[in-house]
């Protein structure tokens, strides 16, 4: 299979992207104004991505569907609501992370939002767990466009009234030039906004009608800052299959009843984690002065003693400082520990630090 | 000041006696996108022709500044370092990286010139 492209491609091209290849797509860096004004337009006004790259992966079947899914996601789905999300991933025998994802219930089964890099991979696996009477989709006909930013509501409620009325993690289907289409509130900035799941036909009318709102493109390097600001995961960075919930310091998105009962691929490895803690763990980190720390710097403790890594790390425009997330040994995990990061060959001082650096604000 | 002269990893150098100001060209920080971290030398660092000499990263990532001649480093500009983001600026001029005592001036005979470098940045686009 040659490089895809996403069904807004010569948009991109017209409105000045650079692109990288990405997950085997060729997707846009960022566009004119650059990853700083790009990120910095999210969050004072409203920014559209074209994340069509990801898989949109529709399920259908009886309630032995929910069982099988549990099976390898260890959300509560079978009291998911019908238009509730939930983030989520899928696990392997030993609890390592396959994927991370944000399940939502729909009328008829569930629809998975995966990661582009993943997509083909998680389909096989999930396959091995769906019986001969679960259908299942992976939609490539379908574009997914995130709305992103404090604006995002307003301009949006103009094209598609009754969006505002959403809450977030949660979607609806509306109806948009003679089509129906399914919009969630979610997203992965930190910011309020949608996502807006609508046919490669439709995609460039809205996008138009977007712009002309003075919603600005953003590419994949903003969407980096942003959801690191935000204090979320980038799978094949934060997380992969070595790497289990718990010292991902993501137990929260285990639902409580599954931690109770288990019942998912991994639960002994994760249950004697939850009972023990993990030897390691993800933590955020606020490099002193302007130093960044980058994926795999090596994290030192402040007697010298060599306890992690850096698995993200970049400069965020908002906090106007750098920041970084990696895995710490977990007696260095406390908030506030001093630590060193080595940069090219030297040692600079460091701090663990809260996540998220950037308050969020979501609509609840 | 001389006339400026350019390497082919996007360095640019003017002198003035014997002290040779470097910094990044335009194309250079175009092609970084914005610069959130600088690094430059210390006086009295020596440093050789095409070796590494500063840091400059921008939000993607982290690159080498090479300088395109050898020398001793007079100044390194703290004001990058206070405000990285002022090189996509002025790259040219204000935002200069440092200033070293020239070895051999011979070196800059090796580099390009305005139109030269223009050139090849167009058949060197990335």
């Amino acid at each position: 299979m040659g490089v895809q492209k996403t069904a807004l491609y010569d948009l991109h091209k017209s409105l000045g992207a650079k692109f990288v290849p990405f997950a085997g797509y060729e997707m846009p860096i960022q566009y004119k104004d650059g990853i700083v004004k790009e990120h910095i337009s999210t969050r004072t006004h409203a920014g559209f991505f074209d994340v069509s790259h990801m898989g949109q992966f529709f399920l259908e079947g009886d309630e032995t569907l929910v069982e099988a899914l549990e099976k390898i996601i260890p959300s509560d789905l079978k009291s998911l609501k019908v238009n509730h999300s939930k983030y989520s991933f899928l696990l392997n025998d030993d609890g390592g992370i396959i994927d991370d994802l944000i399940v939502t219930k729909t009328n008829k089964g569930f629809c998975i939002i995966l990661n582009a890099a993943c997509k083909e991979n998680d389909i096989k696996h999930i396959s091995k767990f769906l019986g001969k009477n679960h259908k299942h989709l992976l939609n490539n006909d379908l574009s997914l466009i995130a709305l992103q930013g404090p604006k995002s509501v307003e301009i949006l409620e103009k094209l598609i009234p009754g969006v505002s009325e959403l809450k977030f993690m949660t979607g609806n289907n509306f109806n948009y030039d003679s089509e129906s289409l399914y919009i969630t509130r979610s997203g992965y900035t930190g910011e309020d906004g949608f996502e807006i799941s609508i046919s490669n036909k439709k995609v460039k009318k809205l996008i138009d009608f977007l712009i002309n709102n003075g919603v600005k493109p953003v590419g994949l390097g903003a969407r980096d800052t942003l959801r690191l600001e935000a204090g979320l995961c980038l799978y094949g960075h934060d997380l992969n299959e070595k790497i289990n919930p718990i010292e991902a310091n993501l137990k929260w998105a285990i639902a409580k009843k599954r931690k109770e009962v288990g019942g998912f691929n991994g639960w002994n490895k994760i249950k004697n984690l939850l009972t023990n803690g993990s030897e390691k763990i993800r933590v955020g980190i606020k490099p002193e002065g302007k130093v960044i720390a980058r994926e795999n710097t090596k994290i030192f403790s402040s007697n010298g003693e060599e306890i992690g890594f850096v698995t993200s790390g970049t400069f965020g425009p908002s906090v106007n400082r750098p920041v970084a997330m990696g895995y710490v040994k977990s007696e260095f995990s406390e908030i506030g520990t001093l630590i060193q990061l080595e940069v090219r060959g030297k040692k600079y001082e460091g701090k663990v630090s809260e996540l998220p650096f950037y308050k969020k604000s979501y609509v609840k | 000041m001389s006339e400026k002269k350019f390497s082919k990893k996007h360095e640019w150098v003017s002198l003035e006696g014997d002290i040779a100001t470097v910094g990044i060209t335009k194309h250079a920080t175009e092609m970084l996108g914005d610069i959130v971290f600088v690094e430059v030398p210390d006086a009295g660092k020596a440093i050789e022709k095409e070796g590494q000499a500063a840091v400059v990263e921008s939000t993607k990532a982290a690159s080498d500044v090479y300088s395109p001649i050898s020398g001793e480093v007079t100044e390194g500009n703290k004001t990058i370092v206070d405000d990285p983001g002022s090189v996509n600026g002025d790259p040219e001029g204000a935002s200069w990286f440092f200033k070293l005592k020239i070895k051999d001036k011979g070196e800059l005979e090796s580099l390009m010139s305005k139109d030269e470098y223009d050139k090849f940045c167009k058949e060197n686009p990335n």
